[in-house]
């Protein structure tokens, strides 16, 4: 499939000879518009509200008062708020980097025109994607467990102590980003093998023939071409990266809402979950979505000066 | 960058691991889900399944409102993936298709939708629903789902209608007579039915998956969707394992079931779309 951006203008269109009636003329809005509607009502302007929101004591059952920037100033002194935006960044981080770096190979393994079982290979990839978080998350909650699960059973086979992943910080960042990489890395690497696919295959005869290597032809064939590609992923894994809520809401089960007793895992959206529906101050919450909003859009400014970086230097 | 024609062993073996990566987690949840505590918590793990599967699900059945979970979770999918493959595949032939002021700038907002964190807004959605006085009820997961995951959706077909549809064919049915409505659901839709479908199921996996707004919005448990059931049965009473994974096997089968059929399509319609070329 090739990617049309303009639809071809050679032949004149009849309708505009036709003088159309208005229900004809309306159509082409009435077929946009659900989507339209729909995202306003329940994307946009939520998101909107919630920074008029943030700048309330706002309590779901009684009444709200004004209160300006207070929630933004308590925000900034809660250690809460810190700790929960670095766990954000470190599970995000630690998820995001090998499950990219791993659907590149992947892909790249699986690019070879004369692979056997080819099909069955692409669905076990996708296998992961459509098991649904929560059961990730408790099936390698076990896994990880201290006393019974199977990787510290593993482990003590080569003489390692057991390790208690979920209530160390590193363990259970590591915990998570495991689950998230398993769940995604299958889909990205159909991404990227689709893309990989879509380069001739006499490119790279032509490189063989003069002589660049395998790494050569991966880096400047391969790689040139996959950039909007990774670009999307890297957005898109950006911004569903930095809103991680369930996998941390279940693998604790002590303590869910905090993702353990010291708060080792919670991330931001779980921590605007706590305060929002735990404890029923909206205006808190809705301040730790603007702040998570903010995050966001600095992480996302970051990819793309880096990547038009890279983009110069190539020339 | 594949120089030989022979693929060599090594690919076959890496490839094999990252295969068992995929799937084992799956198995190993079906062991889980068919052994009692006791096994559960021995050391080493039993590493076949057991026999007690079924005294497993049926207590998954007497702890939740099971059977209406799924029912639950196949109303909001199913409303949700029909819903995506006709309203992408409308607009999707407007934005390809037809020719109206503000086409480029209403598409090119569409796109950067999909750069939208709506999650992070969860506060005042629920507000809204709240005031709807929809909370507790599958409308109020059924159409903000309608609205925010079809972004992808609308811009893959438009790639395709522009690619199937030539506009010769549309003018000779305009010609014809018919209108822009007759062109779309006679004409346009029965050629992209396939690449719909595929829409449809990417919505209808994601809605069948999705945590965290049912989470916030359903109370009764009578109304949660198969996820939310899981998680109640993580906090029930039992203090036991296997009825959390009995619940999430169950919960994922139906998946299962449906991907073995139609897996196929969804990795080529997943590799197929807008990022070839």
């Amino acid at each position: 499939m090739t990617v049309t951006l303009e639809t071809r203008r050679t032949v004149p269109e009849v309708e505009t000879r036709v003088r159309r009636s208005i229900s004809e003329r309306l159509a082409p809005y009435a077929y946009i518009a659900p989507f339209f509607l729909l995202f306003a009502v329940f994307g946009l302007v939520p998101l909107l509200f919630t920074f008029y929101v943030a700048l309330f004591d706002w309590n779901p059952i009684g009444e709200h008062v004004f209160i300006g920037f207070d929630n933004f100033t308590r925000l900034l002194g809660d250690a809460r708020f810190w700790n929960a935006a670095w766990n954000t960044i470190s599970i995000w981080l630690l998820s995001t980097v090998p499950q990219l770096l791993l659907a590149l190979c992947v892909a790249h393994l699986l690019n070879h025109a004369r692979l056997r079982l080819a099909v069955f290979l692409r669905m076990s990839m996708l296998v992961p994607y459509i098991t649904s978080v929560a059961a990730t998350a408790i099936v390698f909650a076990q896994m990880f467990d201290r006393d019974y699960g199977l990787l510290n059973w593993l482990l003590g086979l080569f003489g390692v102590e057991p390790i208690n992943f979920l209530q160390s910080v590193w363990g259970s960042h590591l915990m998570i980003a495991v689950m998230v990489t398993w769940r995604w890395f299958g889909y990205t690497t159909l991404l990227y093998l689709a893309s990989l696919q879509a380069i001739p295959r006499s490119l790279y005869e032509a490189a063989a023939v003069d002589g660049a290597g395998s790494w050569k032809q991966f880096r400047h064939i391969a790689l040139p071409s996959l950039r909007p590609v990774i670009v999307f992923t890297v957005v898109t894994s950006t911004i569903g990266g930095l809103q991680i809520f369930t996998e941390p809401l279940l693998v604790s089960r002590a303590a869910p809402l905090t993702c353990g007793p010291v708060r080792q895992c919670q991330t931001l959206t779980l921590f605007l979950y706590e305060q929002g529906f735990g404890q029923f101050q909206f205006g808190y919450g809705a301040a730790i979505g603007v702040a998570l909003f903010v995050l966001i859009v600095a992480i996302a400014t970051l990819n793309y000066v880096l990547s038009t970086r890279i983009r110069k230097e190539r020339g | 960058m594949n120089k030989s024609n022979r693929v060599r062993w090594w690919t076959y073996l890496l490839l094999g691991l990252a295969v068992f990566a995929c799937l084992f987690p799956l198995y190993w949840m079906f062991v889980v889900a068919t052994t009692d505590t006791a096994t559960a918590t021995k050391l080493p793990p039993e590493i076949v399944p057991g026999g007690n599967f079924f005294h497993l699900a049926g207590l998954v059945f007497t702890t939740v409102p099971f059977v209406r979970s799924i029912l639950n979770s196949l109303i909001v999918a199913g409303t949700i993936g029909i819903g995506h493959a006709v309203l992408c595949s409308l607009a999707g032939f407007a934005f390809a298709k037809l020719r109206f002021r503000g086409r480029n700038v209403l598409f090119l907002s569409v796109v950067l939708t999909m750069t939208v964190p709506t999650q992070l807004a969860v506060i005042p959605q629920y507000m809204i629903i709240s005031s709807l006085g929809w909370v507790d009820t599958l409308q109020a997961i059924i159409l903000p789902g309608l609205g925010l995951g079809s972004a992808f959706g609308i811009f893959w077909m438009r790639q395709h209608l522009g690619a199937t549809i030539s506009d010769e064919l549309l003018q000779a049915a305009r010609i014809d007579g018919a209108t822009t409505w007759q062109i779309f659901w006679r004409i346009a839709f029965p050629l992209v039915r396939p690449a719909a479908f595929v829409i449809g199921l990417l919505g209808f996996v994601t809605a069948w998956n999705d945590f965290l707004w049912p989470f916030i919005v359903l109370k009764s448990p009578e109304m949660y969707t198969a996820q939310i059931a899981i998680k109640a049965l993580q906090n029930s009473f039992h203090i036991d394992l296997g009825l959390a994974m009995s619940g999430s096997f169950l919960a994922t089968l139906p998946l299962l079931v449906l991907f073995v059929f139609v897996g196929r399509r969804m990795v080529a319609g997943i590799m197929d779309g807008a990022f070839k070329g």
